[in-house]
């Protein structure tokens, strides 16, 4: 058996981890996609997806084959550069802030210790935020590039949403971030290890951050379904006044690539809000040590499954704001809200280590 | 030190690599009838009227700008809360006189009505 030399085997594990999560990342988006009109149609009273394969399970694989043969069309007068620029950048930066989600712990194979994880940075969170912000860009630029009027309102609309929520996003997160003390993923999870002993009737529940931020949590997350463009914020899309907003031009591959990066960017918050708040891969872990690895990442993909099986509810459930709302809602609610959520935590922190 | 951040060139080597083989792969093998009129703009099926990157609510550049503001105060507050067990009482009041002064700008903006939409 050869040997490698310690360079060689970090470059050959990031490879293989690269990989593998990229093949887990794109087949559970085309199974959301599934899940999602399974969901909603069993919400509405329908079948759903039921044609192609067992309870229609090779739907997402016929679609992304009739995708591929679909007529690609860019229209006239589109500025093309950019126009197959804005595509390309929604995959890039969907996929990309995938890199430093920790997934599972981590374990020993032939003298190494691998962690499951792309790359532990100790700015993960700020990594996170910075490349899905990047997103936004995606969206002005297509909406921009399209050389039509209805991808030019959902463009900027998209924009004006987008960058409104991304100040709560940011500000429900920093609650945390003092108790933990760290920016690094993993640093925060494990920070969140064990249970509330000694606190009477709580001492069963695990020491999640939730317990001690649920506000910041609620801002979070709503900030996170704004941010993709979820319902029921989902502006940028409103097809009963926007045709299809920003990617009203876009057909074949392009227009799914501009789904694909949103189903990705669904799972990043998710595993953010379950890393932060949620513990991540915390759980019972117990047996031998094979299933002590695998443990942990069930759990996160459990907690994940989740947060997805919310977002997938709340659009079954609630209708559309309206625009107006719903910039009132992220700028004169979510943002003092926000604000307020930082003093009090400051306070109640240096009460407690003072 | 920057080790961790080589595993993320080569995610985004890959990555790039997958969008730029997809999108070019569905423009190469999808068919390819074209018509001046399927070339056009969307316009609800009629030919589309004046120039489609028309005048827009100036609203749209007040809340870039506001963005930038309250954003950059966002990213202030990180580094300071992750470091903001050692600092304790020092960094409540000062970060207390920070965010009051924030406040309020943010609560003159309102009182303005920079937030509302429809003015």
């Amino acid at each position: 058996m050869t040997t490698f030399s310690d360079t060689e085997f970090f470059l050959i594990e990031t490879v293989i981890k690269i990989a593998i999560v990229m093949f887990v990342l794109l087949t559970a988006i085309a199974y959301l996609t599934w899940l999602e009109r399974k969901v909603i149609a069993h919400i509405q009273s329908r079948w759903g997806p039921y044609l192609v394969g067992p309870h229609g399970l090779l739907q997402p694989l016929a679609d992304g084959l009739k995708f591929m043969f679909k007529e690609d069309i860019a229209p006239l007068e589109v500025d093309s550069v950019v126009y197959w620029l804005a595509p390309f950048l929604a995959f890039l930066m969907a996929f990309l802030s995938i890199a430093v989600i920790p997934f599972g712990t981590s374990f020993t194979l032939a003298g190494h210790v691998i962690q499951l994880q792309i790359t532990d940075l100790n700015v993960g969170l700020l990594f996170v935020f910075a490349v899905t912000s990047l997103g936004v860009y995606s969206v002005a630029l297509a909406g921009w590039s399209s050389n039509s009027k209805y991808p030019l309102l959902g463009g900027l609309r998209s924009s004006a949403q987008m960058i409104s929520y991304e100040i709560s996003l940011s500000l429900g997160v920093i609650g945390v971030l003092m108790i933990a003390g760290t920016l690094s993923l993993r640093g925060i999870v494990d920070q969140q290890a064990g249970l509330w002993a000694h606190s009477g009737l709580f001492s069963l529940l695990p020491r999640w951050n939730f317990f001690l931020q649920p506000l910041g949590f609620l801002i979070y997350f709503t900030a996170a379904i704004a941010e993709t463009n979820r319902i029921p914020f989902d502006l940028p899309e409103g097809e009963t006044e926007l045709v299809a907003g920003f990617h009203t031009e876009y057909s074949s591959f392009k227009f799914a690539i501009f789904f694909m990066s949103e189903y990705a960017n669904m799972v990043t918050v998710s595993a953010i809000a379950t890393l932060l708040f949620f513990g991540g891969w915390l759980g019972p872990s117990f047996g031998p040590y094979w299933l002590q690895v695998i443990l942990p990442v069930f759990w996160f993909c459990l907690k994940l499954f989740c947060f997805l099986f919310f977002y997938i509810w709340v659009r079954g459930t609630l209708p559309r704001f309206r625009y107006d709302q719903l910039m009132a809602f992220g700028w004169k609610f979510l943002l003092p809200l926000g604000l307020l959520n930082i003093l009090a935590t400051s306070f109640i922190v240096a009460w407690v280590h003072s | 030190m920057l080790q961790p951040y080589i595993p993320i060139l080569i995610q985004f080597v890959i990555v790039a690599a997958l969008g730029g083989i997809i999108i070019g792969a569905s423009a190469f093998v999808g068919r390819k009838p074209r018509t001046r009129e399927k070339l056009s703009p969307y316009e609800c099926g009629s030919l589309p009227v004046g120039d489609s990157r028309g005048r827009f609510s100036i609203s749209f550049y007040l809340v870039g700008m506001l963005f930038i503001l309250f954003d950059v105060e966002a990213v202030f507050l990180y580094p300071w809360a992750v470091v903001y067990k050692e600092l304790k009482w020092l960094g409540f009041i000062e970060m207390f006189v920070y965010i009051l002064i924030l406040l309020a700008g943010f609560l003159y903006v309102w009182k303005k009505g920079a937030l509302d939409w429809t003015r």
